[in-house]
């Protein structure tokens, strides 16, 4: 009995609080692994989509990785990709009926982005490297740690695109509440086109490496 | 001058190592360098250093800039005039111009030094000389009535996106001047194209469309006469619209050797190559104007002898300059003709041959290497 209680550990230990706060910044999946980086700028045009894609992911990773996590001693060694991309399409395709029944502009909006998390390679990197191998609540904790790391990124130049893109904020015209226009301001067509966006991630990775000067690769 | 240098060696001990102004090390270099010949000793290798260094290079070409500046900035003026039905005297239109096109100057090089100045005492090194000619081609790609902050704006991308994240002045894949006004092409639309930005003060009622304008919407015969357009009284960008006063430029950068005559004849032999395939094909109207037209039209003569010569993003190698150059006049003059979206072609070919630049050298470098070693196989003197 007493060697199963020194087992259990508690639930925010400092063990699992990494598995959350890792991948938050110094294994970003977007800036460090450079995954995922084609839903980065497709849907960053605008906040709202941004933070529904990012939502969208947090919830296929986190459930996916339990799913994972509880099936990975029955999951044949030779079909478990096949497996896994089961339960990937099951349950973006939870997440597209959801938004399709409640939020459908958005839906509209991303279109077939929403589909294309099963393609996303941050999920099926982090069930292959960590669902398959650990216990459901560590795996929960890093799904839902590797999904928030990619949707700050994604919340982050959503932000800055349609601030500097279009001078709105979740469709609020904040540039034209504060009289910006009237002083000669206009919009920067740019920061609406796919580059702009691969130049506010590269930003972002420029920031955190000069900050993490460890995180810099040599070549 | 001597109480300048005096006064520089005066304070000069502060900015030495374990000086009280350390920090400001390079800031306080770059100024005694630019207004002095360093008197820097070398300590190892070789001891012989020729006087050109990068800032004669750099002052020959602002020098050589000059022409179609001062011509720019009189041809504004004289837009303006005429646009608005007013007679002018010769001083009067300059006058004017130089007004209109000073401030664009002053904003371009406050900005890009500025940001050249932070990097340089951030990353401890010295302060380059490369901003000098990237400041003054800024102003001269720009349509005159450009929003200044657009300028600073566009300026600031060029010189951070273009060129300090690559590590600076001789690093840079592309050219920094065209970086500038590419973001603003993109950013600002509107600043950028249509007839009402190349004259200052346009009335409505006057077309302010320039020849590239007029062609792309199938109004060939509206197309200024060729004397016009050789001489430069048409609308355009401040430095682009004379071809004498940039061949005049040009001269100066050939004499001195300080640009490729290679780049420059290889672009104009692409653009006529291109404008002749074009006369046989006689799709269209724009297919048919003579192909040397395509010389004296846009930004063909500007970009062939400024921005095309860049040696930093142009190739290296002498047969990768032929290369280089001559799809430059190819597709610009392609891109001009046949893309409805683009006016003028001459910004996006050459930023899409300094893409390939690294390119074609390593294909020369490499064919180079092949053809010794075949010389050497067929001696019969194996592969070392």
């Amino acid at each position: 009995m007493s060697a199963e209680i020194k087992e259990t550990e508690p639930l925010f230990s400092p063990k699992n609080r990494k598995l959350l706060s890792i991948p938050l910044n110094r294994d970003n999946p977007i800036t460090m692994q450079v995954l995922g980086v084609c839903s980065a700028l497709a849907v960053t045009a605008k906040l709202e989509p941004s933070v529904v894609m990012a939502l969208s992911v947090v919830f296929v990773l986190g459930v996916g990785n339990v799913v994972i996590s509880l099936l990975r001693k029955t999951i044949p060694p030779r079909i478990r990709i096949i497996v896994q991309l089961t339960v990937i399409a099951t349950l973006v395709i939870l997440v597209d009926q959801f938004l399709l029944a409640f939020a459908y502009d958005v839906s509209r909006q991303l279109s077939v982005f929403v589909g294309l998390i099963i393609t996303n390679c941050i999920i099926m990197g982090r069930f292959e490297a960590f669902g398959m191998a650990n216990k459901p609540w560590p795996s929960f904790l890093d799904g839902i740690g590797n999904a928030l790391g990619y949707g700050w990124i994604l919340i982050a130049v959503g932000f800055f695109r349609e601030l500097l893109g279009s001078g709105t904020l979740w469709g609020y015209p904040v540039l034209e509440k504060i009289g910006l226009y009237s002083t000669g301001y206009e919009n920067n067509g740019m920061m609406i086109l796919p580059p702009m966006a691969l130049i506010v991630v590269g930003i972002i990775i420029w920031v955190q490496r000069s900050r993490e000067r460890d995180l810099i690769e040599e070549n | 001058m001597k109480g300048l240098r005096r006064y520089l060696d005066k304070i000069k001990p502060a900015f030495e190592k374990g000086g009280k102004l350390e920090k400001l090390h390079s800031t306080f270099e770059a100024i005694e360098a630019f207004i002095f010949v360093s008197n820097r000793v070398t300590l190892t290798g070789s001891h012989i250093r020729d006087a050109v260094d990068l800032k004669r290079t750099m002052s020959i070409v602002v020098l050589a800039l000059m022409p179609p500046l001062l011509f720019g900035m009189w041809n504004v003026g004289y837009q303006h005039f005429i646009a608005n039905g007013m007679e002018a005297s010769l001083w009067q239109n300059f006058w004017f111009g130089f007004l209109q096109v000073l401030p664009i100057v002053i904003v371009s090089y406050v900005t890009g030094l500025a940001i050249e100045f932070g990097f340089a005492q951030a990353r401890g090194h010295e302060v380059n000389e490369g901003f000098l000619v990237t400041g003054m081609l800024i102003p001269l790609i720009m349509p005159p009535d450009v929003p200044l902050w657009m300028v600073a704006v566009s300026t600031a991308f060029a010189v951070i996106f273009g060129k300090e994240v690559f590590g600076g002045t001789g690093m840079n894949i592309l050219n920094p001047a065209l970086t500038a006004r590419a973001f603003l092409f993109f950013a600002y639309p509107k600043e950028m194209s249509g007839d009402k930005v190349w004259i200052v003060d346009k009335p409505d009622a006057f077309s302010g469309a320039t020849p590239m304008g007029d062609a792309m919407i199938d109004q060939v015969d509206k197309i200024p006469s060729p004397m016009d357009m050789f001489l430069g009284f048409i609308p355009g960008s401040v430095g682009e619209t004379s071809t004498v006063a940039i061949i005049i430029g040009a001269l100066i950068l050939l004499f001195t050797g300080v640009a490729s005559w290679r780049i420059m004849l290889s672009v104009v032999v692409g653009g006529l190559v291109m404008g002749w395939i074009f006369n046989l094909l006689a799709l269209n109207e724009y297919m048919l104007i003579p192909a040397w037209e395509h010389l004296i039209m846009g930004g063909f003569a500007f970009g062939a002898v400024y921005m095309a010569t860049d040696p930093v993003t142009a190739t290296q190698t002498i047969k990768g300059k032929y290369i280089y150059g001559f799809l430059i006049g190819f597709f610009a003059v392609m891109v001009r003709v046949f893309n409805p979206a683009f006016p003028e072609g001459m910004m996006m070919a050459i930023l899409f041959m300094n893409v390939f630049a690294p390119l074609i050298d390593h294909y020369v470098v490499q064919a180079n290497i092949r053809k010794r070693r075949k010389r050497w196989q067929k001696k019969g003197i194996p592969d070392v």
